[in-house]
């Protein structure tokens, strides 16, 4: 691992955009390659508006502070931009699009990354669909599906992990992927994300979540309480433990204005 | 073979149109239109008296009929018709140079990537078609087999039996004001005979015989598919159509004899500038089967209703179409079916696409006389709002004169929403892109129907289309 930083975040303060209260109010956060993360955090402390900052969602509106990724200013760059740059949000809610196939929206995403005159190598991008379905252990006749239409949950949340193979990010911000999952689609899952990482040692993770339950699946060197818009506390994963034991009382008391 | 009064009787007088393209005017008559100009048209075809005395007699109906108040804004359409020159000389239509074309339409030819040759074709400036040596081989084959595939006055000419038989009896003169007008003035267009039992299994493509004369102002189609024949139709094209004109009107007839199936594809692109209003009806024999597969893009306004007239027991009626309507048009457009006999089925499926401050309508009459006993018809009518502006109505009209019949309409409407844009986004697709994406998912349904090559070039077109919808 070295140190230098992936992702580092200073000061972030950011706002539903055209609303006057700020929702994150000064994050702090540095994540290095390969490092996998856990924000942790009760309903409304900031952390999936956190992952949407970071990923460029147009509702979100940054008011202070700075995001870098990989050396570059992130808050000047589009949601496009921010993913060929090399950042990935798995989403909590997928969106359907109906009509396009899996395969047709992975095409499009990649050969988007291509210059202008530059095609896509049909061949070449089976090869690799393929290739990376297999990794995962995905039936190929699920990337003629269309996207998201008429999915389970389960099958929702491997959609993205499939996306992430593909697209092969250096950082993967994963918003809340575990809620609505059974353990068994939770496992799957979680299963993807490892079997990604192995394979790429340097791919860092962002994982937001409100449970502990992920976390023994995959294993976060960090993890990060969320209250209020802040980073409360970090540590390792002994904290998300605490937490489960003890829930987000003390911050409460801590926190009170 | 049901007779002219059998169609009127069905007393749906008021909406239904026929098709059509362009044309520079070089040797033409003059503007406006009177009894001379239609004896000069006749005359210049050497047409038999009974073709004339047909076009003046359609003249006076056209004089006599109101202009339509429903569907699309005709009020300032009376000021183009008087300006409109009613006939142009075939041959001298070719004689305007690739110069005259303007810049936008050359540049989008070109980013669609259609082929030099096709392009002066579409732009209405090439003489010559490189596929004249495949249509050459394609036609023999199609002697062979009895089958007839002519421009329209040609089949009057060399058919005169066989074209006096049916022309006009699917969409008579009376039919609306504009099949009045296009029967007066009707030029251009093709005659089809397909005989009985014969199967085409290459597609009859118009773009093959316009090498010949250019598809009119007042196109007019007959096509006859006989017992137990099958064939498909293909007319236009994806790339828009350059034209000087700013209204056309054209008319297309099919009789689908027992036990037949016939489909007809068109895509049409039309200039902003046009009024595009078209009658095309098929009547559909015993147990045939009819599809109209049609692509409307461009215009001003268009106002086209493909329907099935379903006359004999066990006919089958299908329309498939696609609208896109872009800043400042409006496509009224949609389908008809009517049930007139026993176990006669239908469906109609309509997809359109409003962006920036165009308007897309559907609308669609499903009708069934009482004694088509269990008639079936379903009706799916989805629309997709790219901007704020776009804007989109549905107009379904039913009547049900039968108690065993079994109707189903289901209208959407949706819009692409900012989330969406925002999931396709952070998987690297610029907003035009993720937009284009969202289109053709839209009208994956229909495109998967269309002829590969045109099936690519739609795709193609909506995201030049939706380069221009950002920002």
């Amino acid at each position: 691992m070295n140190d230098k930083a992936v992702l580092s975040v200073t000061g972030l303060r950011a706002r539903v955009a055209e609303e006057d209260l700020d929702i994150l109010r000064g994050v702090d956060l540095t994540i290095r390659p390969g490092e996998a993360h856990a924000i942790m955090g009760p309903n409304g402390s900031g952390k999936s508006t956190l992952a949407k900052v970071v990923a460029g969602h147009p509702a979100y509106e940054p008011t202070a502070g700075a995001v870098v990724f990989q050396g570059e200013d992130l808050l000047e760059l589009e949601p496009d931009e921010r993913s060929q740059a090399g950042i990935f949000m798995a989403f909590q809610y997928p969106i359907a699009i109906p009509g396009v196939s899996i395969a047709n929206f992975l095409r499009t995403a990649l050969q988007a990354r291509l210059g202008d005159d530059e095609e896509l190598d049909l061949f070449d991008f089976q090869e690799l669909l393929m290739e990376r379905m297999e990794l995962l252990d995905m039936d190929p006749s699920f990337a003629q599906r269309p996207i998201n239409d008429g999915f389970s949950g389960g099958e929702k949340k491997r959609n993205e992990i499939l996306q992430m193979a593909v697209l092969k990010p250096a950082l993967a911000l994963m918003d809340e992927t575990d809620s609505g999952l059974d353990i068994d689609a939770l496992k799957v899952v979680a299963q993807g994300v490892n079997t990604l990482r192995k394979e790429n040692p340097d791919m860092s993770v962002l994982l937001i979540t409100h449970y502990q339950r992920i976390l023994n699946y995959i294993i976060p060197d960090v993890v990060h309480v969320m209250y209020k818009g802040r980073i409360v506390e970090s540590g390792g994963p002994e904290v998300a433990m605490e937490l489960e034991a003890r829930g987000y009382e003390e911050y409460r008391i801590a926190h009170a204005v | 073979m049901p007779s002219n009064e059998v169609i009127q009787g069905l007393g749906l007088d008021d909406y239904k149109f026929g098709f059509v393209t362009d044309s520079e005017p070089v040797f033409r008559t003059r503007p406006g239109l009177d009894t001379d100009i239609v004896r000069q048209i006749s005359g210049r075809k050497d047409e038999p008296a009974w073709m004339l005395a047909r076009r003046l007699k359609a003249l006076k109906i056209y004089e006599s009929k109101p202009m339509p108040e429903w569907g699309g804004d005709l009020s300032e359409l009376q000021e183009t018709l008087d300006q409109t020159y009613f006939y142009v000389k075939p041959q001298e239509q070719m004689e305007r140079s690739w110069d005259d074309v303007p810049e936008n339409i050359k540049l989008t030819f070109e980013r669609l990537g259609i082929p030099e040759a096709e392009r002066k074709i579409l732009a209405g400036v090439g003489a010559q078609y490189d596929s004249e040596m495949v249509y050459h081989s394609l036609k023999e084959e199609w002697e062979a087999k009895g089958v007839i595939f002519d421009s329209i006055e040609d089949g009057l000419k060399n058919h005169p039996e066989l074209f006096r038989k049916y022309f006009g009896t699917v969409i008579p003169a009376a039919d609306n004001k504009f099949a009045a007008l296009n029967s007066a003035v009707w030029s251009g267009g093709s005659f089809v005979y397909i005989p009985p039992g014969v199967q085409l299994e290459t597609p009859l493509q118009a773009y093959f015989r316009v090498n010949q004369e250019r598809l009119g102002q007042f196109e007019r189609t007959l096509i006859i598919a006989d017992e137990g024949s099958r064939a498909h139709y293909i007319e236009g094209c994806t790339a828009p159509i350059y034209s000087t004109d700013s209204f056309h009107s054209g008319v297309i007839e099919i009789v689908v004899k027992k036990d037949a199936y016939f489909r007809y594809t068109t895509i049409q692109n039309w200039s902003n500038n046009m009024y595009n209003l078209v009658t095309q009806r098929a009547l559909v024999h015993r147990g045939a089967h009819m599809e109209w597969l049609d692509g409307n893009l461009g215009s001003k306004l268009t106002m086209k209703y493909p329907s099935c007239y379903l006359m004999e027991e066990g006919a089958h009626g299908d329309i498939l179409s696609i609208a896109y309507a872009g800043d400042g048009q409006h496509q009224d457009t949609g389908g008809k079916v009517i049930h007139v006999a026993p176990n006669t089925s239908s469906s109609i499926v309509s997809k359109s696409i409003s962006k920036g401050t165009g308007r897309s309508s559907y609308r669609g009459l499903c009708k069934v006389y009482d004694g088509a006993t269990n008639a079936k018809s379903n009706v799916e009518c989805d629309a997709l709002l790219i901007n704020e502006t776009s804007r989109t109505d549905t107009f379904p009209y039913i009547e049900i004169d039968e108690r065993s019949a079994s109707v189903g309409h289901e209208a959407t409407v949706s819009k692409v929403g900012d989330e969406q844009l925002f999931y396709l986004m952070s998987r690297g697709m610029d907003e035009a892109e993720a937009m284009a994406l969202i289109v053709r998912g839209f009208i994956e349904p229909i495109a998967k129907e269309l002829p590969l090559e045109y099936a690519v070039e739609l795709n193609r077109l909506i995201e030049l289309e939706m380069e221009g919808s950002v920002g």
